[in-house]
C-alpha cells in the first residue's frame, strides 16, 4: 500500500492476545503517528469489551508476506510427502494405540 | 448497515472468461478471498465502494445520536449512548481498515466523503428532533443494520467478513438499549407515549428505504450475489425486517404508519408475513442525491471535525519524527 504520502499518518497492524495461554492474533489495523499512539488507538478500537490482555502493534510496511501467486511452489511440495503423517505407517492392531 | 442499499456500484470487469470462471469456482466452493489474492477488478471496485460506503455510514451515523449525548435524560442513558456512539466510531474504523487492504488509502476515502463524492446511508440525513428518536434509531436503524450485517459475516471477502463479525457482536446492545428507551416512553405518561409514536411515524419509512431499491430496480445486485458479496436481495431483507419488527411495535402499543400493512398467511412460502404499502422512492433518491434535510450539515460537521483535528495530527507526526531522530542519534553515539 502507498506509504508516506506527505503527512500521511502511518498504518499499523494490530495483534491481540485474548488471554494468557493463547497466541496473539491479527485483528485489523489503525493509523497512528507513533507506537505509543498506535497502542492507545488499538486499545480503543479493538478492546472495548475485554477482548484482550495484551496488544502488539507492528508497522504495516515492516510486514513481509508471501505472495499468494507462489502458493504452489511454497506449499504444494508438502502435499506429496505423505510419509510425514502417522497414518502412512502400518502398525498391527495387537500393538495397541500408538 | 447500510451497505445493503449499495448506491451506484459498478461491477463491470474486463478479465478473460477463463480467469473469471476460475474465480467464480473459488467463490462457489465458499473459499474466502484474501487481500493479496488475484481478483477481478470489478470485484475489487465493488468491495471498495461497498465497504467505503459502509464505513462512512458508521462515522456519519455518530452525528445524529451524538446530538443527544449532552441532553440524555439520566446518567445511565448518557453513559449507554456514549458507549453506543463510540462503538459506531469503532465500526467505521474496522471497516476503513478492511477497505484499506484492497489498496485504497484512508486519505482518499476521507477526501471523497468530505467532497460529497462518497455516499453513506440516506437514513443519517434525517434529523434527531426528540429524545424518542434516540430510542427509535437504536431499535429500528440498528435493527435494520443487524438484518443486513448478519449475512455479511459470510461475505466472500475475508477482511470484510471478519469486520462484520466484530460489528455484529456489538450491535445487539445497540438495538436493545434503543428498544428499552422506546419501551420506557411507551409505558410512560400520555405525552411520552405520544413522543414515541411521533418518532416512529417519522422514522418508519426512511428505515424501510435503508434496504435499498427494489430488486427489480437495482442493476448490480445479481453480480454481487454471484460473487457472494451479498447473500440476500434488498427485498428479501426488507421483508424479514418488517416481519420481525411488527410484533415488537405491537408489544409497545405503537402503530406503524402504514394503512396498507396487513398479515398475509400466504407470504414467505406459506409461513405468513406482512404486506406493506408502497415506498416513496422519489424521497429516497432526493435524499441520496443530497436534498435531504441534513445532508449539508452532516458533511459540514465531518469536515469541521477533520479540520479542527489538523493541528493534532501535525503535532503528533512532528513529535514522532523528533523522537525517531533522537533515537537514531543516540544509537549512532552508542556505536
Ligand atoms: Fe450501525
Ligand atoms: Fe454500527
Ligand atoms: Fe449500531
Amino acid at each position: 500500500m502507498s506509504e508516506t504520502v506527505k503527512n500521511e499518518v502511518p498504518l499499523w497492524e494490530v495483534f491481540i492476545r485474548p488471554r494468557n495461554g493463547l497466541s496473539h492474533k491479527h485483528c485489523g489495523s489503525v493509523h497512528a503517528a507513533d507506537e505509543v499512539m498506535a497502542l492507545q488507538a488499538a486499545r480503543d478500537v479493538y478492546t472495548r469489551r475485554g477482548e484482550g490482555q495484551s496488544i502488539w502493534v507492528v508497522r504495516s510496511k515492516d510486514i513481509v508476506a508471501s505472495d499468494p501467486q507462489d502458493k504452489e511452489e511454497l506449499f504444494e511440495p508438502t502435499a506429496d510427502k505423505i510419509y510425514r503423517h502417522p497414518t502412512f505407517y502400518e502398525i498391527p492392531d495387537e500393538v495397541g494405540h500408538m | 448497515m447500510y451497505s445493503q442499499g449499495l448506491i451506484g456500484a459498478d461491477t463491470s470487469t474486463e478479465e478473460s472468461e477463463e480467469f473469471l470462471r476460475a474465480f467464480q469456482e473459488r467463490i462457489d466452493a465458499e473459499q474466502k478471498i484474501e487481500p493479496n489474492d488475484v481478483m477481478p477488478a470489478g470485484y475489487r471496485k465493488t468491495l471498495i465502494r461497498q465497504i467505503g460506503q459502509h464505513a462512512h455510514s458508521e462515522i456519519v451515523g455518530m452525528l445524529p445520536e451524538g446530538n443527544w449525548i449532552t441532553r440524555a435524560p439520566t446518567l445511565k442513558r448518557k453513559a449507554a449512548l456514549l458507549a453506543k456512539v463510540q462503538d459506531e466510531g469503532g465500526h467505521g474504523l474496522y471497516l476503513y481498515s478492511a477497505a484499506e487492504t484492497l489498496g485504497v488509502s484512508r486519505e482518499q476515502m476521507t477526501e471523497e466523503l468530505h467532497a460529497g463524492k462518497a455516499k453513506y446511508s440516506s437514513i443519517f440525513n434525517y434529523p434527531t428532533l426528540t429524545w424518542a428518536d434516540i430510542g427509535t434509531i437504536g431499535w429500528l436503524v440498528d435493527g435494520a443494520a443487524i438484518m443486513n450485517q448478519i449475512p455479511l459475516c459470510r461475505c466472500s471477502f475475508g477482511p470484510y467478513a471478519r469486520a462484520m463479525i466484530r460489528v455484529c457482536k456489538e450491535e445487539s446492545f445497540h438495538q436493545r438499549q434503543g428498544y428499552e428507551i422506546v419501551m420506557t416512553l411507551a409505558k410512560g405518561s400520555p405525552e411520552q407515549k405520544a413522543m414515541a409514536q411521533e418518532s416512529l411515524d417519522r422514522w418508519w419509512w426512511p428505515v424501510l428505504m435503508m434496504f435499498g431499491p427494489h430488486d427489480s430496480d437495482s442493476q448490480h445486485g445479481d453480480q454481487s450475489m454471484r460473487w457472494k458479496i451479498k447473500r440476500f436481495s434488498n427485498d428479501e431483507l426488507r421483508q424479514k425486517f418488517v416481519d420481525a419488527t411488527i410484533p415488537q411495535a405491537e408489544y409497545l402499543g405503537l402503530t406503524v404508519p402504514d394503512p396498507d400493512l396487513k398479515w398475509n398467511p400466504e407470504k414467505n412460502d406459506g409461513r405468513g408475513g406482512y404486506d406493506f404499502g408502497a415506498i416513496d422512492w422519489d424521497e429516497f433518491w432526493r435524499v441520496v442525491k443530497g436534498k435531504g434535510i441534513m445532508n449539508r450539515e452532516r458533511i459540514r460537521d465531518r469536515r469541521k471535525a477533520w479540520d479542527d483535528g489538523e493541528w493534532v495530527r501535525e503535532a503528533a507526526l512532528a513529535h514522532a519524527q523528533k523522537r525517531a531522530e533522537r533515537m537514531a542519534a543516540e544509537q549512532q553515539a552508542a556505536e
